[in-house]
């Protein structure tokens, strides 16, 4: 497997201070593009990605084999017309496909770093990708675009950036992590963490791989990105290629073997390490609290356009704590439109064919586009 | 497009910025925007209708006049529009005052429930009037505090704000309303459209 050969990798040497006090340099960052850059430079998109998410948008991921996490979304024609708009994405740092993270090693001990990798944030993590703006030689991208864990990129993104976007999508995500959204990513964590082949994060070094833990971890989570109504819907109590329960603890429902496939996948494209890394950085985000306590004060300093999406099933990150972007934008008289799409496909609904959102995304972004001064 | 909302794009100042509660699909906030140089910003309550007004690039929230409108900072609109919706509400005194609260001005329009056509209908045929205007049932309208003109205008003093130009639209036709032909106004206009402030 040759891997490296798909990944485009951009070395970072500028040094980056980290919230937790280190400074990394000379790091890679793994991305990819999609469509072409226009000669006004002005055409680009950045997408950020969720928790599992990668710089393989769409098309065919060369890695996995498998269509890029949003495909739905991002393509000719689409609602991110690569047509139109040169779409980029990187893999946050942190992550495995490529861009600096625990699985690499550390070159003062030649060592997988493991645990011994600093904890990142949401903020460094942005303060990474701007990097790609000066590489591209973009002074202001077209906009910002990103769902869940990218919607929280999106808006530290301009509160950090506040001229270097013109159009703002956060979509169903939040300024603050929830106490339920740390107990769901403690819960994942915890799983890994006593899986016996975890060894304290060196699993690498040991030639073993924690993947029961990381696949329950997976399984939790998945349930919290679908509603209860889109579960019933699709399995209610339907059995598992059986006629009757069988009285034991094999997958007698569907819903139980659909988990356990969802997590036995999951372990086969993800590292484990990078699981705890980036569900830290999620815990960690409290814009609110990085303006002390006023949200608004986050995007005083942009003249950008938002746009915040919503979707009714979605119980993780729900319409009230979208709505709150939106009223603290709303209080310092920032241009802001807001919608919750009607969907019963939970926080999943952003990845999905749910062409309300995949019509409005679009009308929003070509609309704005074809305005722009 | 509909004599009132022409009238409303008249009474609106070049280069002001507006919001329009209800905005139901933006043929006023884009009517606004092309004619006045507005900076225009809309609630609706309708999930489609945000949608289209989307696709039309007009700056619109989902959310409810009722509840949505607290988070707007005193004064920051020259303008509220609240287009034939003040009757749906279910405190229409909370909602003006907090249309004068967020904007310098208010622009209110109302169906004249005063209007010959629905008195008749209700003195004749003695059930709940059925008009171009109002073509709901009684149980299914979305109207459940219908006013007349008079009641505006009395509802003004009891409430206490201004109004600042009353304007009655009759067979398309556009009038003043003053003390002295209320009583006519109230009877054979369909609408009625006052400029209001604090």
């Amino acid at each position: 497997m040759n891997i490296k050969e798909n990944i485009k990798t951009l070395v970072i040497k500028k040094p980056l201070k980290l919230d937790c006090g280190k400074t990394i340099n000379n790091f890679p960052l793994a991305y990819e593009t999609y469509g072409s850059l226009n000669k006004n430079k002005d055409n680009a998109i950045l997408v950020f990605h969720a928790l599992t998410g990668d710089q393989f948008v769409t098309g065919i991921n060369p890695v996995t084999k498998k269509d890029g996490w949003w495909s739905y979304a991002v393509g000719p024609n689409k609602s991110i017309d690569t047509n139109k708009y040169f779409v980029i994405c990187a893999n946050v740092i942190g992550g495995c496909m490529g861009s600096f993270g625990p699985s690499h090693k550390n070159p003062d001990t030649n060592k997988i770093y493991g645990t011994d990798f600093p904890v990142i944030t949401i903020n460094d993590m942005v303060n990474a990708q701007v990097n790609l703006l000066d590489h591209f030689e973009i002074k202001k991208l077209f906009s910002v675009v990103g769902g869940s864990m990218g919607g929280m990129q999106v808006l530290q993104f301009i509160s950090n950036y506040p001229d270097k976007a013109s159009t703002v999508v956060p979509i169903a995500c939040t300024s603050s992590h929830s106490a339920q959204n740390i107990a769901f990513n403690e819960l994942g964590r915890q799983a890994i963490a006593s899986d016996h082949n975890w060894s304290e994060g060196k699993y690498l070094s040991n030639n073993t791989l924690p993947d029961k833990g990381l696949s329950v971890a997976r399984m939790a989570a998945h349930i919290t990105y679908l509603s209860k109504k889109g579960l019933q819907e699709k399995f209610g109590r339907k059995l598992q290629e059986r006629d009757a329960l069988k009285f034991g603890f094999d997958a007698d429902f569907q819903i139980e073997s659909y988990l356990r496939y969802q997590g036995s996948v999951f372990v086969d494209r993800f590292d484990a390490n990078s699981y705890l890394y980036i569900t830290r950085a999620m815990d960690y985000f409290d814009l609110v609290k990085q303006f002390d306590g006023n949200l608004s004060n986050a995007f005083k300093k942009t003249k950008a356009k938002f746009f915040v999406i919503s979707f009714t099933s979605d119980w993780l990150y729900p319409t009230q704590e979208n709505k709150d972007i939106v009223i603290a934008l709303n209080a310092i008289g920032a241009d802001v439109g807001f919608v919750e799409i009607k969907s019963d496909k939970g926080h999943d609904s952003f990845l999905l064919d749910v062409p309300d959102f995949l019509k409005t995304l679009k009308n929003f972004l070509d609309k704005s586009y074809s305005e722009r001064l | 497009m509909k004599t009132e909302y022409k009238i409303i794009v008249d009474l609106i100042e070049e280069k002001t910025r507006v919001l329009d509660v209800g905005c139901d699909d933006g043929t006023l906030m884009e009517s606004l925007k092309k004619n006045k140089n507005v900076d225009a910003r809309g609630i609706e309550i309708s999930k489609d209708k945000v949608q289209t007004c989307v696709s039309k690039g007009l700056t619109v929230i989902e959310g409810n006049a009722e509840l949505d409108l607290k988070q707007f900072p005193n004064d920051s609109f020259d303008y509220v529009v609240l287009g034939q919706t003040l009757q749906a509400f279910v405190n229409p005194e909370i909602v003006i005052k907090e249309l004068l609260r967020v904007g310098k001005k208010a622009i209110i329009t109302i169906p004249n429930f005063g209007n010959w056509k629905v008195r008749l209908n209700l003195l004749v045929k003695g059930t709940m009037p059925i008009t171009e205007s109002l073509p709901n049932d009684w149980y299914n309208t979305p109207n459940i505090h219908m006013c007349t003109i008079k009641d505006f205008v009395k509802f003004s003093k009891i409430i206490n704000f201004k109004i600042f130009k009353s304007l009655a639209l009759t067979n398309k036709n556009i009038s003043n309303i003053n003390s002295s032909n209320l009583f006519y106004k109230n009877l054979f206009a369909e609408l009625g459209i006052f400029l209001i402030e604090k």
